[in-house]
């Protein structure tokens, strides 16, 4: 299964990187929530996937899953909704103020580059 | 803090008060408040005459950074005390000078003087330290307060120019100086230039000694403006004369020297040392006196002449280190080059001085330095042209001035290295009295047209500003009083010999035992003499026929020229890197990510292969049910589907499957939180998204698919696959055992709870909640204020 998972991550990895190197904002955007998806099933694999119990304390249970990478991905997705949200609002900002959303046009003023 | 300390420093504490005596005490001209100063330390240095007579030495010690083994140690020896007298002297002249030469209302005299004593500090402080670091702070000081004196006139461009080039060529020697002074530290251990002479013996077989001299000399080479390092000094000339005369002539330039004599006893044997300065040396007196003839204005032909003299005291000092070779320092035939070295330092500073002086009168007087102006000036200015005479005279080496016994001492040095069986000297050694022979007869030439063009000839009022008329008497004190000492200084020679020349000699031979020097004005009828007589009957000769042969400098192409070069340098050096600069800064964020992930991709595949560490171990795997091939085909073909949708509506679309086919992956992996929070947060981002999208309602009109590119495509596939390759490595060599048992047998006993994932989120693993809430906190702050601060403030960039 991790074989499989590790190459489902690297196509994920793949999908994120072409769209970030788009040049629509919003794909960009869009590449930047599959990469995080990436990341955090690669966190997940990586703290393998023994089939086990939910990590949630009950008699006669051996065997739980590892609840540490649990823990991790749930700060990582908080923060990346964060980001996300605040680069979101950022793109629909700029598209007001400068009315596109393609980021080859995006070049600053001549004062500023 | 030893009154020696309190003397090297205080330049720089007068320097303090110096804009509130211009400010408040207005009616008298600031120069007078600094000229005691340097009379001061006069008298001070030389009570040290005495002691340094006799071989003794003077060591002060200030702690600084005693941790480092940096500390300022003054010390005072006869090289050293040389030169504090020449600073100090020739600067209280050169005070005396400005205070007539510089108008009281006209100039800003505040900066003048601080400058002044700024570089004075400086410069005591470099030849007084025994301490390289100390040494090199100092040396960097010149340089500063040298560039800042150079565009003292700071509204002119050539001034800004000279400034520029001057800081440019000599902070990059003293820079490489300091790498010397590091490399030196490594071989020895120590920043103390005396304890690195006494260790210096075993020195030669390191392999850093080569480079540490090599840095060394760049250093020396850069600041005493040897080839091809001199160009710097003809265009210092855009500063007043007084700076001319001082820094240009007597002290700074004269700083590449004493680091040149001071390391001679650490680098003075090798081979490379005696080529290395006594070739340039002798390259920079031939070129130097070459073209000073070329030039038209005074101070462009007196500071070729510097520059050719400088050549000349370095070629000695090359040819006197060869003196380290022999047992006995006594009779040996190379301590004369050391000798004329140390007495034409001082002489040029005395005759250079007043030349410099004297053609800033001329400026002053006439409002022009171009000789094809000038002429005639002999009955108008009688003083000034008695002392042009006299330093001329002493420059071009005609008794009874000191320029004669030097140049007399010079000669027999390059004789005598014929004589020689060093350094395979039987074969090149005729060259080197050759080259200095030649040189001379040019510097006898250029002496003559820097008098007799100016002073003789045609008197031309018509094409003067001014109506000349001779100099007040305040600016002609200094230049007498140095002419005075050229006499002196030739009729009894003596004077310095006992006092100031052995003594130096000893510190730059690092020889226990002072030096028997005799400098008599008559040798008999010699090599020397014949060469001297040599020297002045064809040099009148040419100087008689200049306007026929001078034609010949014309021919050759501007191209060629080292100051070209230069321009070039600096020129290519900003283009070349705007260029490259502009070859990579695109200002597109795409090529900027391609260079990320293309660093990513060659770094990560690169160690890969190179630590060979792929491994795909199938040992420590979970088996795969039908569930997840399902899921892993929603999953796979929604993210690909992302690529080729033609609407952004649907990739946001897809972008939600994938996320919900995650959070069911989340199910499947047995983490029931992350299944919710997945499945919350995915619908409020596609929620966002869509916000986002329907508020860009004109990028409805041009949807496209996405171009295929061909780099994205094989950089997100490269992405991809290092990803996956280093997922595969790392799972496959697992390096220990998980830590997780300790949160399964302790989430209820000590924290008190069943849930693992959230005890560890709120008790074990806390501080990283607090900060995670920051951050929602902070994004949301972030929002709110982007959508609610509008700045119309800031011009609005137009809208294509």
């Amino acid at each position: 299964m991790e074989i499989l998972m590790a190459v489902v991550i690297g196509i994920l990895f793949m999908t994120a990187t072409y769209l970030m190197l788009s040049r629509s904002l919003l794909r960009i955007i869009v590449g930047t929530g599959l990469l995080s998806h990436g990341a955090h099933l690669l966190i997940l694999t990586m703290g393998g996937l023994k089939r086990g119990a939910a990590p949630i304390l009950r008699d006669n249970v051996e065997q739980y899953t590892d609840p540490l990478p649990q823990a991790l991905i749930l700060t990582a997705i908080v923060i990346s909704f964060g980001v996300t949200a605040f680069f979101l609002v950022l793109a629909y900002r700029s598209y007001q103020e400068l009315g596109t959303d393609n980021v080859e046009e995006m070049r600053g003023s001549n004062h500023n580059d | 803090m030893s009154l020696l300390h309190l003397a090297i420093v205080s330049p720089l504490l007068l320097a303090i008060f110096i804009p509130f005596f211009y400010k408040y005490i207005n009616r008298v001209h600031t120069g007078w408040f600094v000229l005691p100063l340097p009379i001061l330390l006069f008298g001070y240095f030389l009570s040290f005459l005495p002691k340094t007579a006799n071989q003794k030495t003077i060591m002060e010690t200030l702690s600084w950074i005693p941790s480092l083994g940096i500390n300022f140690t003054a010390k005072v020896d006869g090289l050293g005390l040389l030169f504090a007298l020449l600073i100090t002297g020739i600067g209280g002249l050169v005070v005396l000078y400005s205070i007539f030469y510089l108008a009281k209302d006209k100039e800003k005299l505040n900066t003048f003087y601080v400058y002044l004593l700024l570089f004075m500090g400086a410069m005591l402080g470099v030849v007084c330290s025994d301490n390289l670091i100390v040494l090199y702070a100092f040396w960097e000081l010149t340089s500063f307060s040298s560039f800042l004196l150079i565009g003292y006139w700071y509204g002119r461009d050539k001034s800004r120019y000279g400034a520029q080039k001057s800081m440019l060529i000599t902070v990059f020697g003293g820079l490489a100086m300091l790498g010397g002074i590091i490399l030196l530290y490594i071989m020895t251990g120590t920043f103390s230039i005396t304890e690195i002479i006494s260790k210096s013996a075993g020195i030669f077989e390191n392999p850093l000694f080569i480079p540490a001299l090599l840095c060394i000399l760049l250093g020396a080479f850069t600041k005493s403006a040897q080839f091809p390092f001199y160009i710097w000094l003809p265009d210092a000339m855009e500063a007043p004369t007084p700076v001319s005369a001082y820094l240009h002539s007597a002290t700074m330039v004269k700083a590449g020297i004493y680091l040149v004599a001071r390391f001679t006893p650490v680098f003075g044997e090798s081979g490379l040392w005696f080529w290395l300065v006594g070739g340039v040396g002798l390259l920079t007196l031939i070129w130097g006196s070459v073209f000073a003839v070329k030039q038209t204005d005074l101070k462009g032909i007196l500071a070729f002449s510097t520059v050719s003299q400088l050549g000349l005291i370095m070629s000695l000092l090359g040819v006197g280190a060869a003196a380290l070779h022999f047992e006995s320092l006594d009779d040996n035939i190379f301590t004369v080059a050391v000798t004329a070295a140390i007495f034409h330092l001082i002489n040029h500073a005395t005759f250079k001085g007043s030349l410099f002086m004297a053609a800033g009168i001329i400026d002053h007087e006439t409002g022009t330095r171009d000789i094809r102006r000038l002429g005639g000036l002999m009955h108008i200015m009688p003083v000034t042209f008695t002392i042009s005479i006299i330093g001329a005279f002493s420059m071009a080496g005609i008794p009874p001035f000191n320029g004669f016994l030097s140049k007399e001492m010079f000669f027999k040095a390059m004789v005598q290295v014929t004589k020689s069986d060093l350094f395979n000297l039987e074969t090149v050694g005729i060259l080197f009295p050759i080259i200095a022979w030649v040189a001379s007869v040019f510097t006898f030439v250029y002496s003559m047209v820097l008098v007799f063009r100016t002073f003789t000839g045609k008197y031309q009022p018509e094409k003067l500003e001014q109506k000349p008329h001779e100099a007040p008497i305040g600016m002609l004190i200094s230049p007498i009083i140095l002419v005075a000492l050229v006499i002196v200084f030739g009729l009894f020679p003596n004077l310095l010999s006992q006092s100031l020349i052995s003594p130096a000699m000893s510190a730059i031979l690092g020889s226990g035992e002072g030096f028997d020097v005799h400098i008599s004005f008559w040798h008999g009828f010699n090599t020397e003499l014949f060469m001297t007589i040599g020297v002045v009957a064809l040099g009148f000769l040419l100087f008689k026929t200049t306007r026929k042969w001078t034609k010949l400098y014309g021919s050759l192409p501007e191209k060629l020229t080292l100051n070209r070069f230069y321009d070039q340098l600096v020129e290519r050096a900003q283009t070349g890197a705007g260029k490259l600069t502009n070859t990579y800064m695109t200002g597109a964020i795409r090529s900027y990510l391609v260079y990320i992930f293309a660093f990513f991709i060659v770094i990560l595949s690169v160690t890969l292969i190179w630590k060979n560490a792929f491994t795909v171990d199938t040992i420590n795997r979970s088996p795969i049910g039908i569930y997840e091939i399902v899921l892993v085909l929603f999953i796979v073909v929604g993210s690909i589907s992302i690529l080729f949708a033609k609407s952004r509506m649907t990739s946001i679309i897809l972008l939600g499957s994938v996320g919900y086919t995650v959070s069911l992956f989340y199910v499947l992996f047995r983490a029931p939180d992350l299944a919710l929070t997945q499945l919350v947060i995915e619908t409020i981002s596609v929620a966002l998204f869509l916000v986002c999208f329907y508020h860009l309602p004109k990028l409805r009109k041009h949807e496209t698919r996405m171009r295929f590119r061909l780099t994205n495509a094989m950089i997100s596939i490269g992405v991809g696959a290092i990803v996956a390759a280093i997922a595969l490595s790392a799972h496959s060599s697992k390096q220990f055992q998980s830590i997780s048992q300790y949160y399964v047998e302790n989430t209820y006993e000590k924290a008190a709870g069943k849930n693992m994932v959230n005890v560890i989120l709120v008790d074990f693993r806390g501080f990283d909640t607090l900060f995670e809430i920051t951050v929602l906190a902070i994004a949301s702050l972030g929002i709110y204020g982007l959508i609610k601060l509008r700045s119309n403030r800031g011009e609005k960039s137009e809208g294509k």
